[in-house]
């Protein structure tokens, strides 16, 4: 999605991402990006909180006037869970001993399902 | 509030957590992500006020997603469609997204269309554009760089956009 962004900019049309992968973001590099600190999955707010979700994106439109180089990031002020906040962090795709033989394994599947699809000429090569 | 003391950054590097994560899986090469040094920037041509923004989700809908292909194999396509027809909701359960602590039903957590119409009520914006855009979540770069950014471009410039709005989930 950086990537369309940078596409645009470069041809003229001004951009903002608004997201809560942080590095990719960034790494990538974009003109314009709101980050709010939450899991991956509601960039733009918390599910029924349309207050929240205003304010996230009124941060994306203040961007779009107020910027004047690229690589500028604004960290939106909204926590997740001020009691828990780093639950979510730690769970998302973690791995460790309780887990790491069955990602292996599972990890080995794929590779199997993905070696048939494409003995069936059904893979994009 | 007293200040806090970590001994690591505290947002989640998605990139070190993905390594590390299909490294478990036994993939012996890991993603290599896109990096530029250099960003280009454009500025606004007109008051806020006045721009028709635009909307590109990484969200699909429903039936034009084949579930059987293999996440990120390039099986999708650009698209671009009615604001309105996305009110019900789109479909992203093939992304990577951390399902175990939210949810997606709210389509204004990931596609704020509802909001940027109140933005236009208010004045704040010209308006939003009658239609949005969808680009494919794609492991390869060339793709989305040579194929679907185009892509997307050449919506924005049939639908005379000003700026734009980019939601990766």
């Amino acid at each position: 999605m950086s990537l369309v962004a940078r596409h645009l900019e470069e041809a003229g049309l001004p951009t903002v991402v608004m997201g809560s992968a942080r590095d990719i973001v960034e790494e990538c590099g974009v003109s314009r990006f709101v980050y709010t600190d939450f899991p991956l999955g509601n960039p733009t707010g918390k599910p029924g909180d349309a207050e929240m979700q205003s304010a996230i994106t009124g941060t994306a439109l203040d961007l779009l006037e107020r910027a004047w180089e690229p690589r500028t990031t604004v960290q939106t002020p909204f926590v997740w869970d001020a009691a828990a906040n780093n639950d979510w962090r730690e769970h998302f795709m973690k791995v460790d001993d309780s887990n790491r033989d069955a990602l292996a394994a599972a990890g080995e599947q794929r590779r199997v399902a993905q070696a048939s699809v494409k003995a069936e000429g059904r893979g994009r090569g | 509030m007293a200040a806090d003391r970590r001994t690591h950054r505290s947002h989640v590097s998605y990139i070190d957590k993905s390594r590390n994560y299909y490294g478990a899986h036994g993939y012996p090469q890991a993603y290599q992500w896109a990096y530029n040094h250099d960003v280009p920037f454009a500025s606004l041509q007109k008051p806020l006020n006045e721009c028709r923004i635009g909307l590109v989700t990484t969200s699909f809908f429903e039936r034009t997603v084949d579930k059987k292909a293999v996440a990120g194999a390039g099986s999708k396509e650009p698209y671009a469609a009615l604001c309105d027809d996305a009110l019900g909701g789109l479909y992203n359960k093939d992304l990577f997204w951390d399902k175990d602590n939210t949810h997606t039903e709210d389509l204004d957590t990931y596609l704020p269309i509802n909001r940027l119409r109140e933005f236009a009520d208010q004045g704040r914006i010209g308006s939003l554009a009658e239609r949005f855009y969808g680009v494919p979540t794609d492991y390869s770069h060339r793709r989305t760089s040579r194929r679907d950014a185009p892509q997307i471009l050449e919506f924005a410039q049939e639908d005379e956009l000003d700026a734009v709005i980019l939601v990766p989930l």
